[in-house]
């Protein structure tokens, strides 16, 4: 792979670091007036999604990543790999493992679409969308009428995921979930 | 009336800050009228650029009409030699509103092209010096009371690192830099450069909102006289000015011994040649102008965009710049 010198750091660029690929969140110039420029990056390792600070000389140069983020559409889980295929019309399959699916693992649902990031051709990260409809498998009988603000309880939905939803939800029912927060937004 | 394409007006809704900077600007000139410093203006193309191992001149071809021999030349990093020129040359105290370049800064706090006010103070100490930035500054943000920090620099190593920066060996300052920040650089890295390290990461962050740092490492002292601190350290007689953890000014007392300034070019192209950069040839004339005798003088420089942002509270040095490098 090709390298990036320091002057071409950016946020968003794909990085080997000590053996793992890395994402740039953040990119500073700094340098006091007089003195020795450095480049501090915040830094995502996209295996273990570690996010720390990391610095470097003016000039220094280092590897990048094969690393691409690809839509996919959700297949199945055989219980050791979860299998995605290229929405791109290519029906191409991946097969992710556990510690790349993990926590979307709780928003992962058949036919829904998936960023799937790919290291030297195999999966390493998988993000849900925002949002995801998910069906209740399970929860307390809902309150007749009770649609105003103030109570919540739990319900298990199908993908296993529990979230906090109003009283008036019923088993059976679809919800609009926020990924990022694991929230209920509302009725999908 | 300024007219912009609508692209450029989309992209830089900041006209508000073209009239900020044009009142800053104003504030400053009468600043210094009222002190009775002279307003000077000197090229900005030069036959010499700087020597400092860690500021990169641009440089440019001037060729003459009816050749094809391009000289090189220069554009300043800031006007320091000439204005030291003017200084030897029985100019009294000068002030210059320059635009300075340097190669590779650019960043949410650096432009290559910018804006430099440097001023000189014929018989001013550091300490006077001092008190006068800290009253520009008042002036220009007027809108906060700045309570105003003097620290050494081993006073800001001790109360944010608990370490003395002037006599702690190379292998404890090394080692409290990799304690702090993550970085690989070689063993032989210099001294100097893990202070630099520590400075910009662990303590410019920590620093009193607006603080003066001064007596710095006499390895740093650039264009600074040095000088033997209250502990029996040789210290250089420099400061720089932090507001908010931006730093604003870096100001000396001003070496007047030609043969010193001699010894420091080419100490200079030594860590110039040990970083892989070219040489620069030491300016002659700055040399000749202290062999004919600089007054005793302190001098600053202050980032004008730098005091526009925080004037502003704007965090992107674009911001405050009609436009960019990226634009211009």
């Amino acid at each position: 792979m090709a390298n990036y010198n320091s002057n071409e750091f950016k946020s968003g660029l794909k990085v080997m670091l000590e053996g793992d690929p890395c994402s740039m969140v953040d990119v500073e110039f700094v340098k006091p007036g007089k003195g020795q420029a450095f480049t501090r990056v915040r830094m995502k390792n996209l295996k273990t999604g570690r996010v720390w600070d990391r610095t470097f000389k003016s000039g220094e140069s280092i590897e990048a990543a094969d690393v691409m983020d690809l839509n996919m559409e959700y297949l199945y889980t055989d219980g050791e790999f979860w299998h995605f295929m290229l929405a791109d019309g290519t029906f191409e399959q991946y097969g992710a493992d556990l510690s790349a699916v993990g926590d979307c693992i709780k928003w992962l649902k058949e036919q829904e679409i998936y960023v799937v990031t790919l290291w030297n051709d195999a999966p390493i990260a998988v993000a849900a969308p925002n949002f995801v409809d998910l069906e209740v498998t399970e929860t307390d009988p809902g309150l007749k009428g009770d649609t105003a603000q103030g109570g919540s309880k739990p319900a298990i939905l199908a993908t296993g995921a529990t979230v906090r939803v109003p009283l008036f939800i019923e088993q059976g029912e679809f919800l609009k979930i926020d990924t990022r927060s694991g929230e209920y937004v509302s009725r999908a | 009336m300024l007219r912009l394409p609508k692209a450029d007006i989309s992209q830089h809704h900041q006209l508000h800050q073209l009239r900020n900077r044009a009142k800053v600007i104003s504030q400053i000139r009468a600043f210094f009228a009222a002190r009775d410093v002279l307003e000077v203006d000197t090229p900005v193309m030069s036959h010499y650029g700087v020597s400092d191992p860690h500021i990169d001149s641009i440089p440019v071809t001037f060729t003459p009409d009816g050749t094809s021999i391009g000289h090189s030349m220069y554009l300043m990093s800031s006007p320091e030699y000439a204005m030291k020129r003017l200084l030897a040359a029985g100019s009294g105290c000068i002030y210059q509103i320059a635009k300075a370049f340097r190669n590779g800064e650019a960043g949410r706090r650096h432009n290559p092209e910018f804006t430099l006010l440097e001023w000189y103070r014929l018989d001013f100490t550091l300490e006077q010096l001092m008190q006068e930035v800290a009253n520009l500054i008042d002036i220009v943000l007027m809108d906060e009371v700045l309570e105003w920090h003097f620290w050494s620099y081993r006073q800001a190593f001790e109360e944010v690192l608990s370490i003395n920066p002037l006599t702690a060996s190379d292998d404890a300052i090394q080692a409290k830099a990799l304690a702090h920040v993550d970085i690989q650089m070689d063993d032989s890295t210099p001294r100097d450069t893990w202070l630099d390290l520590l400075m910009s990461h662990c303590i410019e962050p920590q620093l009193p909102t607006a603080c003066f740092i001064y007596d710095y490492p006499a390895s740093q002292a650039a264009l600074a006289r040095t000088g033997i601190d209250e502990w029996g350290n040789k210290v250089a007689r420099r400061f720089e000015v932090y507001v908010n953890g931006i730093e604003l000014a870096n100001g000396y007392h001003e070496l007047t011994d030609a043969q010193e300034q001699e010894q420091r070019f080419a100490l200079d192209n030594v860590a110039r040649s040990a970083m892989s950069k070219v040489p620069m040839a030491a300016d002659i004339r700055l040399v000749a102008a202290l062999q004919a005798g600089l007054p005793e003088c302190s001098g600053v420089a202050l980032g004008v965009e730098r005091l526009l942002m925080l004037a502003s509270g704007e965090k992107d040095i674009a911001k405050v710049m009609a436009f960019n490098h990226h634009l211009a």
